[in-house]
């Protein structure tokens, strides 16, 4: 039964990042709205980051902070013997940190151009843009 | 990691997603998106990626939900979809 | 278009839940993420740049190329705002609204005319304007110190727990957006102005790459912190973590400065006359 419940677990975490992506995916090539795209992108890039976290994930480790002390008994603490083993990788993490501020740097560009759209033809719909762009 | 838990922030993830873009309203997206962010930074807490997710609570919840709103206040609340 | 989406869609998550089969178990320590290069950064970082999160350590000195360029990034897309939003318009008459404190009378004065700061009676509003909440205002404005301290707190304690240049530089801004948010975009502006936002983005920038610059002035790599040890008269170790904390006040600067520049620009459609 554990081992049951351990595979759904596995292939849920999985199936869960492929459908964000599908919604995410779903909204930028369907909609129409402009606005309603762009939260598409980011759910998209949002099951990016989430896939590769769980890559990084590690059964049986801890947080990637090295245990450390500061004063008496510090060096104690400090001068074990550090083992991969025990902590999750951190390489996954430094790549999606930076994804996920870059993401918001995307995300504001985006805007900025939604709304010079929305000042020459004041909609966001991407239907009404095409027709007005065909009357002139 | 507790898989009951983990399963469903899974669940509610996929919801808050659908429901960003379905609603019919942007200001109601944005909010609905600020939401999915907030259980996206859950989730990697669950997993142990604790930079990351103090990275998503400020930028994914907090100054892309903030800019959404900026952006749907200046331009306009409609969406036909 | 409708059909045409839901088709590619899915196609395109047929041949991922097809490519699924052949992923590492979930969270298996045995996979090839954590085989190669990891277990290095996991055992080596402590001794070699005696920061305890690794997380700090890789981002900012075994990958402080990428980084640096990530900083770039966020620059570029304060820039990109600048340019895409804010263009004078001369051609659209500005209407400003004035409210007479006293009785609450509201005028509105056309074109150039102003009325001068000295009738202190008179302020200035908004269009869409609503009364003032005198405890939403209090709130705010004594949360934004504390703000402040928290954000500067994440940026140096960053070595020690979650937290760093990114995370610290986007509290920061955020607690200049709630200014903006709870008062108006006037005020916001008037304690850090466009000039300011625009010299710090690129200050941000510029202690980035000129710390790596000075580490090939004094004869290593580029971006590598040991070549500090000289300066600031310290074993290379410890000059490694001083080099990453200099680092991140850089990248703090640079995203405070592009978060709050966004922010205005959006806000005030590149007007900089009324916020949200």
């Amino acid at each position: 039964m554990p081992d049951l419940i351990s595979s759904i677990v596995d292939y849920y975490n999985y199936l869960i990042y492929i459908t964000l992506m599908m919604i995410g995916l779903y909204a930028m090539i369907a909609k129409k709205n402009l606005v309603k795209k762009i939260v598409g992108m980011n759910i998209f890039q949002t099951a990016i980051i989430l896939f590769y976290v769980s890559i990084g994930a590690k059964k049986g480790a801890t947080i990637p902070i090295i245990q450390h002390g500061h004063g008496e008994g510090a060096d104690e603490i400090t001068s074990s013997v550090i083992k991969a083993a025990e902590y999750i990788n951190p390489l996954p993490h430094v790549l999606m940190l930076t994804a996920i501020v870059v993401a918001v740097a995307t995300l504001g560009v985006a805007l900025a151009l939604a709304i010079k759209v929305y000042n020459r033809y004041e909609t966001l719909e991407e239907d009404e843009i095409l027709a007005q762009i065909r009357e002139k | 990691m507790i898989w009951q838990l983990d399963l469903a922030i899974l669940t509610l993830v996929v919801v808050a997603a659908i429901g960003a873009i379905t609603i019919k309203d942007l200001l109601g997206s944005a909010i609905l998106f600020g939401a999915y962010s907030f259980m996206m930074c859950l989730l990697w807490s669950i997993m142990g990626a604790v930079d990351v997710a103090f990275t998503e609570a400020s930028v994914g919840a907090g100054v892309s939900t903030i800019f959404f709103v900026a952006a749907v206040f200046r331009t306009t609340r409609r969406t036909k979809d | 278009m409708r059909i045409f989406g839901i088709i590619v869609v899915i196609l395109t998550g047929a041949l991922l839940i097809y490519a699924m089969g052949d992923f590492p178990s979930w969270a298996d320590p045995a996979s090839p993420a954590h085989n190669h290069v990891s277990p290095r950064y996991i055992e080596k970082s402590l001794e070699q740049t005696s920061v305890p999160n690794l997380v700090t350590a890789v981002l900012a000195d075994y990958r402080g190329y990428d980084t640096m360029f990530e900083t770039a990034v966020i620059f570029a897309a304060g820039v990109v705002c600048f340019f895409l939003l804010r263009i004078p318009r001369k051609d659209e008459p500005t209407v400003r609204r004035y409210r007479h404190t006293l009785t609450g009378i509201t005028i509105s004065v056309k074109e150039t005319r102003e009325i001068p700061p000295v009738l202190e009676e008179f302020e200035r509003i908004d269009t869409l304007w609503t009364p003032p909440d005198l405890i939403i205002k209090t709130c705010c404005r004594i949360l934004v110190p504390f703000l402040q301290l928290f954000g500067l707190y994440v940026i140096a304690h960053g070595h020690h727990s979650p937290g760093g240049g990114f995370q610290g530089g986007v509290i920061l801004g955020a607690s200049m957006i709630l200014l903006a948010i709870s008062h108006d975009l006037r005020t916001a502006i008037g304690r850090m102005s466009e000039r300011v936002h625009a010299i710090l983005c690129s200050v941000g920038v510029f202690i980035f790459a000129g710390t790596g610059a000075l580490c090939l002035v004094l004869g290593l790599n580029f971006l590598d912190y040991g070549a500090l040890a000289r300066i600031l008269h310290v074993d290379p170790v410890t000059a490694r973590s001083h080099g990453i904390l200099i680092v991140e006040i850089g990248v703090g600067l640079a995203v405070m400065t592009a978060m709050i520049w966004i922010y205005n620009n959006i806000s005030s459609k590149g007007k900089y006359d009324e916020g949200l």
